[in-house]
């Protein structure tokens, strides 16, 4: 069990434009599953997709099932809501490790 | 095919059209379309009780060509009005040719569906409209031209137009009309006066009729057949939508501040200048910083073109311009000021852009600042069809103004939400990269190449410099690489130049 386990829902994000919302919660054994909903899905559909998959993959979630709402976010607020709505599914609310989290910045 | 800016066009409409080969191409002489005259003799009424009378009167027939302006904008009652009694009429299979069509006009999509409408030509369709087209709801692609080109298409005789019905804000029952008396006021009627010159039968519709003669005359009575009194013919709110909204975006604003400096540091600066600007964010605002360098220096326009807001009946008024030369009016203030000012002249979209005609008032431009929803490294501008591919805007004077300046700017900022401005391809082409001279962003300026005595003038301008492709890798390390719109092969609409030839085809979204 990798550090971070979904242990319920967790949300990030709002739906404001340039924002992007992320509700995760827990896939037993289903793997990644991502549902999206995006303003500008047709020219960065996959990328976005990319984007939390990776994010995901860093952070040890083979796991998860999400359904996301993008307004035309950027990469880095795509990483971070994706990083925020991780930690409250796995119930971490202090103690980040901001050094690992560091280590994700592209 | 391929045409001059590497668009592929499919062999029928190539053959049909002639490509686009560039922007001063083509120098046909041509003898002038002209409509129908039925004489009308003493005694004989011009005013008919509704507008389905009008209709029965024209003799309007299955398969006919009939054309509305679009000086009421989203304000407009008249498109639908009309098109809803021939619907009930059961006429089927009309060609609809108005100047433009907006947001207000949905409804077209039921008569499309339904066989009423079978052929569009338009400078543009908005949303609903545009999405439904790009779906490939029509089976015949919509002709997409410029305001100068729907006017040399309609005097070279390429479109003809059987009725046309216009909305004017007053009339008498002669058929004398403007658009700056009465209730919803629309300004200048310059779309409008080319549908009376040249259709078979001209149909007014007004919710204002006045004694006769009305004056001042836009459309004169000798041009028109019928005349119909309505309940209201536009809501006055809608026809100034969104227009003359000065921007508080500081993003606007300072790329409003660097296409003013542009402007000042520019060899066209000096009395006498013209210059024409768009409506809305930062074209607006570049009106307004311009202004103040122009009370500073001690400057003075010769004349404004347009597209004509308030902002720039002020500068009128206020003596920073010796006059305005409107083919339509925005806003109200616009309007309200034709019928005061004699310095505020109406023209025709044949004066102000047809380059078929003996010159046009674009010729004269200097400076033009446009907008953009993508430019390309070739500075191709796409004014048309919007992110998901859709067809969303319109061809308007884009490309007609941007032949006719000395100086044509556009202004965008980098990046809109994800979406770059600045592209390796835009997605439709609607103005060549020839006629492009300069890219404003919030960073900085981009000089198209071909324009060595731009470089060279604003070389110490304080202003930032970059090459085209530069802004492009700016907008693409913030937004990324964004993927190809993928289209189908169905051709939903083609986009013809100024000239009448295809400078490109928008296809059929994927979905």
């Amino acid at each position: 069990m990798g550090k971070y386990e979904i242990k319920g829902q967790g949300i990030a994000g709002t739906l404001e434009s340039s924002d992007i919302q992320i509700i995760i919660d827990q896939n037993p054994g289903a793997g990644i599953e991502i549902s999206l909903k995006s303003d500008v899905e047709k020219q960065y559909g996959r990328q976005i997709r990319a984007t939390i998959e990776k994010t995901l993959k860093k952070m040890g979630i083979t796991d998860a099932k999400l359904i996301v709402v993008d307004k035309g976010a950027l990469d880095c607020t795509i990483v971070a809501r994706t990083i925020a709505a991780v930690h409250r599914a796995a119930g971490i609310t202090e103690k980040y490790d901001w050094e690992e989290i560091d280590s994700w910045n592209v | 095919m391929k045409n001059t800016v590497g668009r592929d066009i499919p062999q029928e409409y190539a053959e049909k059209y002639g490509v686009f080969e560039g922007q001063y191409a083509k120098k046909t002489s041509y003898q002038r379309a002209s409509g129908k005259v039925t004489p009308v003799h003493p005694g004989e009424s011009k005013l008919v009780g509704s507008i389905r009378e009008a209709i029965e009167k024209c003799g309007l027939k299955d398969g006919m060509t009939i054309s509305f302006h679009h000086h009421f904008r989203e304000g407009d009652y008249v498109l639908n009005m009309v098109m809803d009694e021939i619907a009930k009429m059961g006429i089927k299979n009309l060609y609809l040719a108005p100047s433009s069509i907006a947001n207000v006009h949905e409804p077209l999509i039921e008569h499309i569906k339904n066989g009423v409408v079978t052929g569009i030509t338009s400078s543009g369709l908005r949303d609903k409209v545009g999405l439904a087209i790009s779906q490939g709801i029509m089976k015949n692609p919509v002709i997409i031209r410029s305001h100068g080109g729907r006017a040399r298409a309609i005097e070279t005789g390429a479109l003809h137009i059987d009725v046309a019905f216009l909305g004017v804000p007053s009339a008498d029952e002669y058929g004398n009309a403007n658009g700056s008396h009465g209730n919803a006021i629309c300004g200048s009627l310059g779309y409008a006066k080319v549908d009376a010159e040249y259709a078979d039968k001209v149909v007014l519709i007004t919710d204002n009729l006045v004694p006769y003669p009305n004056t001042p005359i836009s459309i004169p009575q000798n041009l028109v057949d019928y005349v119909v009194k309505v309940d209201a013919i536009g809501d006055p709110n809608g026809i100034a939508k969104g227009a003359t909204r000065f921007t508080s975006n500081p993003k606007e604003l300072l790329i409003a501040e660097i296409g003013s400096k542009v402007i000042v540091n520019s060899p066209y600066f000096k009395n006498g200048f013209s210059f024409q600007s768009g409506s809305g964010g930062s074209t607006l605002a570049v009106a307004r910083f311009l202004a103040e360098e122009m009370r500073e220096r001690g400057i003075k326009a010769g004349f404004i073109l347009g597209g004509i807001t308030s902002n720039m009946v002020e500068m009128l008024e206020e003596g920073l311009a010796e006059k305005i030369i409107d083919t339509q009016s925005f806003d109200r203030g616009a309007a309200e000021s034709l019928a005061r000012n004699e310095n505020h002249y109406e023209i025709s979209a044949s004066f102000y852009a047809n380059p078929g005609n003996k010159g046009a008032a674009v010729n004269n431009l200097d400076v033009v600042v446009l907008s953009a929803l993508e430019v390309d490294t070739d500075f191709n501008v796409n004014v048309l069809t919007g992110s998901d591919g859709a067809i969303r805007g319109a061809s308007g004077g884009h490309c007609d103004t941007a032949a006719g300046a000395k100086l044509s700017m556009i202004l965008t900022p980098l990046v809109r939400g994800r979406i770059p401005t600045i592209v390796e391809k835009v997605n439709t082409v609607i103005t060549p990269g020839e006629g492009i001279d300069v890219v404003v962003t919030e960073i900085g300026i981009a000089i198209n190449p071909r324009r060595q005595d731009l470089i060279d003038a604003l070389k110490d301008s304080g202003i930032p410099q970059f090459t085209i492709e530069e802004l492009k890798e700016k907008a693409y390390k913030i937004a990324g690489t964004p993927d190809p719109i993928e289209y189908e092969d169905q051709v939903v609409a083609l986009v013809e130049y100024r000239d009448g030839s295809i400078i490109d085809v928008v296809r059929k979204i994927k979905e």
